[in-house]
């Protein structure tokens, strides 16, 4: 079974090749993408189940021997991803059913969400940095053709702009893994980290691991860089969005924490320095844009920016509670972004709007959707016992630990503002006197069938939450590998 | 020959850099091509260039010029070949529906909808 890790990236790409042959044929796609993602996910739990058990699993492709060939490596933080990843797909799948319509099912839209999976399970379990690129790319090329599926005007001018910004990342990647070649003289992420600790950290790789801030920070929505998400984001229809939200910018996130935990670890003070200081600049420009905005995609959209901010902190203060909080509130993330935006998306296709403005008193009228809502807010925000308390605790902990009085305050205050801007969508959008609002005509069926997927997310997130002590020495395999790279070096160079 | 590279390599990211900041779609992407370009090159200097050393032919050959970067760019030009392509496609299809290559007056909101 040395073959295990690479399923969960193979299956889905399998299967969308399959699905490119049934392209008129919307029931066929519709089962075949659903089967595909539950062999997948049964072979990501067996993966966690493998990595829990044996240790880092790692394997390096064409029995080349360990640094010369390209290694694919999965350690528990890398499994927990890709499952989540393969789980929050199956629901936001369901949702599409009956969210997205068939004109987009028929122009290879199930296909494009397998081969985005595809590079986001790679890049989660790459063990190779010029492979991380060659994933980032098959990822992006999917989510280019997700984001302009269906040529809406709006869509089109958006998504020029989201591909422009992603082209220039990609060309600064290959720019920063270049210079990185030309020091250390390998790409296996293993061997560049002994590399690295021989020569210890000089100025020049300092250099590079502000590079790959730049790189990872375009993607996963960093501080100066998040500036494209809001609007890119906001254009493409629902199901993609919550598979942007949920998916997109946690690849860019694990990146960076993937790199700082095993790479550049010898001049902590700048480099985790500059990653905490960004960090909290970018919660407090998520926290102006989730109050600013009266869009209920917007205001969510700059909710995944302060999620950003609040795990990348997390994961700076490098110490085992900071840690295990990033990785607990980085999966919990995945989760409640899925579950909101598809909540989301049943408020807008009931109101027929977006605009906060224009609704009112859907309580009357759709009260489990306002239950449902209510929970996610809670989740998000971290009441506890729901799942976003967990992490924020072990990250405000760790940077208590660690010295950082004024971020932990930062972070907690920016629970507040979380809590304000998903409950004013609440207030404005649930509660009120229903008859001064006209609901447009709404099929109550469909309305059901997008319900179900969303509870189902909803739940899943309330028992992360709620099971939270079970998962804790998953969490913990996770972090000791972050802190101690020898552990997946080991893994990938001894084997 | 490394340095003549840097200096090529340098004017490539200059171009690049004053076509991307143009209003024109089609300018910017013939920034971008020159953007990853010049970022190949990038890659195949910082491997080294080998000068006269034969490839990787036969066992026990100490001096031989390092295949890597030369697989890499390969990978990577590929990549930004069909990048290319998908965006130029696009950007007609955009020019279609707006009647414009300006970036101005691509700003949008909501309300322009």
């Amino acid at each position: 079974m040395i073959n295990l890790l690479l399923f969960p990236i193979i299956l889905p790409f399998l299967f969308a090749i399959i699905l490119l042959f049934f392209k008129e044929n919307i029931k066929v796609q519709r089962l075949l993408t659903c089967i595909g993602l539950l062999i997948s996910l049964v072979a990501a739990l067996f993966l966690v189940a493998k990595v829990k058990a044996d240790g880092v699993q790692a394997i390096t492709l064409g029995s080349w021997p360990a640094p010369f060939g390209i290694s694919m490596v999965s350690d528990m933080l890398s499994a927990l991803l890709v499952t989540t990843t393969i789980l929050i797909t199956l629901f936001v799948v369901l949702y599409s059913f009956t969210a997205i319509g068939e004109e987009r099912e028929r122009y290879f839209y199930y296909p494009a969400i397998l081969f985005m999976i595809t590079g986001i399970n790679g890049a989660f379990t790459t063990g190779d940095i010029f492979n991380m690129f060659v994933f980032f790319e098959v990822l992006l090329i999917a989510s280019y053709l997700l984001i302009v599926l269906g040529g809406e005007k709006k869509q089109l001018r958006e998504s020029i702009k989201y591909i422009l910004v992603n082209v220039i990342s990609s060309a600064l990647f290959v720019i920063t893994v270049a210079y990185l070649y030309s020091v250390v003289g390998t790409l296996n992420m293993a061997d560049i980290s002994v590399k690295i600790a021989e020569i210890g950290q000089p100025g020049i790789i300092t250099v590079i691991a502000v590079l790959f801030l730049i790189v990872f920070g375009v993607k996963g929505s960093l501080f100066p860089l998040y500036f494209w998400l809001p609007g890119s984001y906001a254009a493409p229809p629902i199901p993609v969005l919550a598979l942007f939200g949920a998916l997109l910018t946690k690849v860019g996130i694990y990146a960076i924490i993937r790199t700082y935990t095993l790479f550049f670890v010898h001049d902590v003070g700048f480099t985790h320095g500059l990653l905490s200081a960004l960090a909290l600049l970018t919660i407090v420009a998520g926290c102006i844009g989730a109050l600013a905005y009266f869009d209920v995609k917007h205001i969510i959209i700059y909710n995944i920016v302060i999620a950003v901010g609040v795990i990348l902190f997390g994961a700076a203060q490098m110490n085992e509670a900071g840690l295990t909080g990033a990785v607990f509130y980085l999966i919990h993330d995945m989760l409640i972004k899925g579950a909101l935006f598809l909540l989301i998306g049943i408020i807008v296709y009931v109101t027929g709007t977006s605009n906060l403005r224009k609704m009112g008193g859907l309580m009357k009228t759709h009260a489990p959707l306002g239950w449902m809502y209510l929970i996610a807010a809670f989740g998000l925000a971290g009441i506890p016992p729901l799942s976003g308390f967990v992490g924020k605790l072990l990250i405000v902990k760790g940077a208590f630990e660690a010295g950082h009085v004024l971020g932990s305050i930062i972070i907690l205050a920016s629970s507040l503002v979380v809590l304000l801007s998903v409950i004013r969508i609440f207030i404005y959008a649930f509660w009120g006197d229903p008859t001064t609002v006209e609901l447009p005509t709404t099929n109550r069926r469909t309305y059901r069938k997008m319900m179900m997927p969303a509870v189902a997310l909803v739940i899943l997130s309330v028992l992360y939450g709620v099971g939270s002590e079970w998962l804790i020495p998953y969490m913990t395999d996770a972090t000791d590998v972050l802190l101690q790279p020898s552990i997946y070096i080991d893994a990938v160079l001894k084997e | 020959m490394e340095f003549l590279m840097a200096i090529v390599i340098g004017i490539l990211f200059m171009a690049a850099v004053y076509l991307i900041l143009s209003r024109s779609i089609l300018k910017i992407i013939l920034g971008t091509g020159l953007l990853s370009h010049g970022a190949h090159l990038l890659l195949l200097t910082m491997g080294g260039l080998g000068g006269t050393s034969p490839p990787v032919l036969a066992e026990g050959v100490a001096d031989y010029a390092d295949p890597l970067p030369q697989a890499l760019i390969l990978t990577a030009i590929v990549i930004s070949f069909g990048v290319t392509a998908f965006i130029l496609v696009l950007a007609y299809r955009s020019y279609a529906e707006h009647k414009t290559d300006n970036m101005n007056l691509m700003r949008g909101n909501d309300e322009h909808d």
